[in-house]
């Protein structure tokens, strides 16, 4: 119970870190670090996401980078028609309101990961992962040849979007959405991973077989836990446009799959804090060596090699051992 | 006469030009323990793989409980009350003894998509769980990850898990595998009483054990049933000695 116990401190030390951080950035008036807080904190919000799949379900998906894209042409579109007043289509209007743009989000990156789900969870390994690979470069390339929203170029959002009562323009209103939409979905990911639901996703990880053999059929709950996966992952896409004030392919690129792989490894695969403390590393790193050098993913890449290689529990592994606890 | 709980009839299975499975019919009746016997290679693991649905056979019906289950995946088959151990024990390795049994009381309370509810603390897979592991002898190690537990401990965890179904029908896949003679003798005195709970297909090379525990006994050889009948019958049936015992040797 001792390495459950540090667990948990590593945990609210990360949690109270992250919301410090922006804290003191604006005590010292460095409003950049607040919204580089933001950052990790949806970075790690998709990575919550993936983790789901990932980390409890075995999934390596490495076609994220669709629904946080998809999550961010969410944001960027309806922002888009609202700004110009024009219909989005059948009539229907565009929205400056954040929490519409989350439901209609969630709700479309989510019926997307379950389409995929449902076409390559019959694969497992390589195929599996080379399957999800191409579905999201497909979407990649579709909304770069797109003209109708940019293109290649990527479409702007010129005001963020809105909340009731926030003013979401200023950086640390920002945090503050985004920080609650976070811990929210740890919540979630914790409550998942300790339901029956949670007990039969992670014994299908495990043993397949088995599973089957006390009759849960591992398929079903597979998806369900994928297309959840996608719609956190989409979420944390659509306040991600909103933080950087536009959305482009580059979203959706492979790029952005393996980053998100990367955060869920760096921190731990499958503990409830591993993507914020994956993500805080790849952010902290961007910054840190980005400023020295362009080629500061040379950093990282070695950190990762260790990591694989004497820590594969990640950062959370490293101080909480390789049991998996809340 | 009663009808059987499991009833196997014209299965046949091949694999390429290996007919793993040659137009089996088999029965199991309420109460009996069936013991299926052959040599290596005769297709048992086959049969096993085809009554718990692994494999789809290419002739021939199987019934379970009154229904058709010819077609039925492993999981359905599982959740209509067929209770299964592997020749390998094959459990969930980073969950506990007690969790690994927990899952399949939850699996037989209904579907997996419930999402708030900590299993942790409830009370309705805890408490029979703990029941289950004492009843197999683990009561002291219900906390320890099953893939740390000794080879004889996931043996009588399988049993447990299987327990924990609430089966119609035991299909107990060489239990006994790399029991010493103590931890044999042990399983068999336990089977021999479970058998008033579920009949038991029972797959097995340790003779003693068949011979202790079978009220018919089946042989198998090149996917074919070549003799059922009970233990004295079979060692006296002469195509039996032939097949398995050896050319007509004293066995």
């Amino acid at each position: 119970m001792d390495e459950r116990r540090r667990e948990l401190t590593i945990n609210a030390v990360l949690a109270l870190g992250l919301l410090a951080a922006p804290l003191v950035a604006l005590a010292v008036d460095e409003p950049f670090y607040v919204t580089l807080a933001t950052r990790v904190t949806l970075l790690a919000l998709a990575g919550v996401g993936l983790n789901l799949a990932l980390g409890l379900g075995g999934m390596v998906s490495f076609g994220h980078a669709a629904y946080f894209g998809l999550g961010g042409y969410v944001a960027g579109i309806l922002a888009h028609h609202a700004f110009n007043g024009t219909p989005v289509l059948l009539g229907l209007p565009g929205t400056d309101q954040m929490i519409v743009i989350w439901v209609v989000a969630m709700v479309l990156a989510g019926l997307l990961a379950a389409v995929i789900g449902a076409l390559s969870l019959r694969t497992s390994g390589i195929f599996f992962i080379m399957i999800t690979l191409a579905f999201a470069q497909m979407l990649y390339y579709f909304m770069l040849s797109w003209p109708a929203y940019g293109g290649e170029d990527g479409l702007p959002i010129f005001l963020r979007n809105g909340i009731p009562g926030l003013d979401t323009m200023r950086p640390w209103d920002m945090f503050v959405i985004s920080y609650g939409v976070l811990l929210a979905a740890l919540a979630l990911f914790a409550m998942l991973r300790g339901a029956r639901f949670g007990a039969a996703l992670m014994a299908i990880r495990q043993n397949p077989d088995r599973a089957a053999a006390v009759g849960i059929a591992p398929f079903g709950v597979k998806l369900a836990a994928f297309a959840a996966s996608g719609m956190i992952t989409g979420l944390a896409g659509a306040l991600m446009a909103d933080l950087n004030g536009f959305v482009s392919p580059a979203m959706m690129a492979w790029q952005t799959s393996g980053e998100l792989i990367v955060i869920c490894i760096l921190g731990g695969v499958g503990r409830l804090f591993g993507p914020v403390a994956g993500a805080a590393i790849l952010v902290g790193f961007e910054t840190v060596f980005g400023g020295l050098t362009q080629h500061w993913q040379l950093f990282l890449g070695l950190v990762l090699l260790l990591v694989v290689l004497f820590a594969r529990g990640g950062l959370i592994g490293l101080i909480a051992g390789r049991q998996r606890h809340g | 006469m009663a009808e059987p709980v499991l009833e196997l009839s014209g299965v046949s299975k091949s694999f390429g030009a290996l007919a793993a499975a040659d137009n089996v019919a088999l029965t199991l009746m309420p109460g009996e323990i069936h013991a299926l016997i052959g040599p290596n290679g005769a297709g048992k693991s086959t049969l096993m793989a085809l009554i718990s649905g692994r494999h789809t056979p290419d002739a021939g019906t199987i019934r379970f409980a009154g229904r058709d289950i010819t077609g039925l995946s492993v999981a359905r088959r599982a959740r209509l009350g067929l209770g299964r151990t592997f020749q390998v024990s094959s459990l969930i390795p980073e969950y506990t003894a007690l969790r690994n049994v927990m899952l399949a009381l939850q699996a037989r309370q209904g579907h997996p998509y419930r999402f708030v509810r900590p299993v942790r603390r409830d009370r309705s897979l805890t408490g029979p769980a703990h029941d289950l592991l004492a009843r197999v002898g683990l009561a002291g190690r219900a906390g320890v990850p099953s893939e740390t537990l000794s080879h004889g401990e996931r043996r009588l965890l399988e049993l447990a898990v299987a327990l924990a179904l609430a089966p119609k029908a035991f299909l107990l896949d060489e239990p006994m595998a790399g029991l010493g003679a103590d931890g044999a003798r042990t399983l068999t005195a336990f089977l021999d009483g479970l058998r008033a709970e579920a009949p038991i297909l029972l797959v097995e090379h340790d003779m003693d054990a068949v011979f202790a525990l079978a009220d018919r006994v089946s042989v198998l050889a090149s996917g074919q049933v070549i003799a059922t009948g009970t233990v004295d019958e079979i060692r006296a049936d002469p195509q039996v000695r032939r097949a398995y015992l050896g050319d007509g040797e004293e066995a």
